[in-house]
């Protein structure tokens, strides 16, 4: 057996996601990435239920694998009670893994997501925060995001929010204490480690 | 013996939901997108329903937008979703209510996961005690807040100021409802009305007044993606999924657009002004949008609550042509105001949209 279907087989993801695909191809028909890119669900499972680790490499290097956008839907419409986007999730954990993923323009994006997502949670407690989107960065925001940003404190304070404030209430300023739980969840369970990896990979890529 | 069968039948469609006494888990688009909904959220559970809602100063992110752009193990969000549930033992609630579709979709995935591979739950015990020395049990009760607000509809138009009726002609309003995917897709034994049959929206709009316009796209997903969003070269994707809804509502010229995912919410919003802006393309009446409502703001508004003191001047496409259909009372400078009534300056002016 391939030794990257047995990492594969290790994950639930993968486990409930792959139970017995006849490759009717209705995950690809409800798929919105599929639509729009040159993207096909039926095939990652196909390719995936051959076992063959040459073709498993390949994918785990390719754009394909990072186009789905994990709305599910696909798990509402197999009939057969598979889940394409739980195994594309497994095999995303594994490109990164493997280092594979630092060998498509897609993959190489998985450092700004986590600069952009990963380190606000460790900042702040919250996965986005209105202290670090832009209108530069995120032009469809609009003008009225500009004026929200110029006015933050004045127009929280009119919505009964507690922005930046101790105790309970909308953003909230989240503690040490509760931060440092949350730093120690990301040790304990590899997510540290992940950020690591995807940080010196992509430094090391650049020498 | 009929009537026995379709019970039977509609059994699955149907979900338990708690009657009282809540532990509130927030979301983390709403808060920043959207800050004005879960005040006005717990304004209407708290003061107006009178139920005991508990929010709690020590959760954190759900971890669901890392999960879902895979930068983070499926561990680490069971860890850190364990220990929202440690939260809410500490608290003494057993009823545990999202605020955010994604985390109402990863706190069930967790549920689901422990129940189907066990050996999960033991290792999430031990990583959970060893970072954080604490210790868990499940929620009796998991719903979204919609489902609350669902409960309680009746409720609500009994206690409502305005219901979704056009105050010239009449006439029910027309409302596109959106329920974000991971609401019931996922798992539609966990909605009302199940992933086929989503009433937790409809069940509200049509309450109140409203009718609900069934038009062909209207199961597709808003187009966040996660990581198609975050990254700038990717969000071509998000913008062509809400474009194909929008042109596939227009024709049956909806009044409002509601949705009870947050992100959903901020997308279809946003989007219009970005296809204004960029096609010159409008999709409501006379140059405007068609106004989106989270479904906190569409409460509150039926309650006859202050659309300023929601935040629904924080929205692109503007609100007003929907509040004068309605006939809703409101001060339009108050939009630019504080607290105080201090005046805080407006916003640009889109080029194309008008606001």
């Amino acid at each position: 057996m391939s030794n990257l279907l047995e990492k594969l087989q290790k994950d639930i993801r993968y486990i409930d996601g792959l139970k017995a695909c006849i490759n009717c191809g209705v995950c690809t028909a409800i798929c919105p990435a599929a639509e729009f890119n040159d993207y096909d669900p039926r095939q990652i499972v196909d390719i995936v239920q051959t076992g063959d680790e040459d073709y498993i490499i390949d994918l785990l290097k390719s754009d394909t694998i990072w186009y789905c956008g994990e709305c599910l839907s696909c798990k509402t419409r197999c009939p057969r009670g598979n889940t394409p986007g739980y195994i594309i999730q497994s095999l995303r954990q594994l490109s990164q893994t493997e280092g594979y993923f630092m060998e498509s323009e897609r993959g190489r994006q998985q450092l700004e997501v986590k600069r952009k997502i990963g380190d606000v949670m460790l900042k702040y407690g919250y996965c986005i925060h209105v202290d670090e989107i832009d209108t530069i960065d995120h032009p469809e925001q609009g003008p009225v995001w500009d004026w929200f940003r110029q006015n933050t404190e004045a127009i929280m304070q009119k919505l009964g929010a507690n922005y930046k404030g101790k105790g309970a209430g909308t953003l909230r300023e989240i503690s040490e204490t509760d931060l440092n739980e949350l730093c120690n969840i990301f040790e304990v369970t590899g997510a540290m480690k992940r950020f690591e990896i995807i940080e010196k990979q992509s430094h090391d890529s650049r020498r | 013996m009929i009537q026995d069968g379709k019970k039977k039948v509609w059994k699955d469609y149907q979900k338990e939901i708690a009657p009282d006494n809540y532990y509130y888990a927030r979301s983390c688009i709403r808060q920043n997108f959207f800050p004005g909904s879960e005040e006005t959220f717990l304004k209407i559970v708290r003061l107006i329903l009178g139920k005991d809602v508990y929010d709690d100063p020590h959760q954190t992110t759900c971890t669901g937008i890392a999960y879902h752009s895979d930068i983070i193990p499926i561990e680490t969000t069971m860890t850190v979703v364990a220990r929202q549930f440690s939260l809410m033992n500490d608290a003494g609630y057993k009823n545990f209510i999202a605020s955010c579709v994604t985390s109402f979709g990863i706190y069930s995935e967790m549920l689901e996961a422990w129940e189907h591979f066990p050996d999960t739950l033991d290792d999430t015990k031990q990583l959970l005690k060893s970072a954080t020395s604490r210790t868990f049990t499940l929620p009796e009760n998991l719903v979204h807040t919609s489902d609350i607000i669902y409960k309680f509809k009746d409720e609500i138009a009994e206690k409502a100021k305005y219901r979704l009726v056009n105050k010239q002609t009449g006439k029910p309003l027309k409302v596109v409802e959106h329920i974000g995917c991971h609401y019931a897709k996922i798992f539609p034994n966990k909605g009302v009305g199940g992933a086929e049959f989503p009433n937790v929206l409809s069940g509200m709009i049509e309450t109140w007044g409203g009718e609900v316009v069934d038009y062909p796209e209207r199961r597709h997903c808003c187009g966040f993606g996660f990581r198609n969003y975050i990254i700038k070269e990717n969000r071509g994707y998000s913008l062509s999924n809400s474009k194909k809804k929008f042109d596939s509502m227009e024709p049956y010229k909806p009044d409002f657009i509601v949705a009870n995912c947050p992100g959903c919410s901020f997308f279809l919003d946003r989007w219009q002004y970005v296809l204004a802006e960029s096609e010159g393309k409008t999709y409501g009446k006379n140059g405007h949008g068609i106004p989106v409502l989270t479904f906190e703001e569409m409460t509150g508004l039926v309650l006859g609550l202050n659309p300023w003191e929601m935040g629904m001047q924080l929205h692109q496409v503007a609100v007003e042509p929907l509040l004068d259909t309605i006939g809703i009372e409101y001060k339009p400078d108050d939009k630019y105001k504080g607290k105080n009534g201090e005046y805080i300056g407006t916003p640009e002016k889109p080029l194309i949209l008008l606001s």
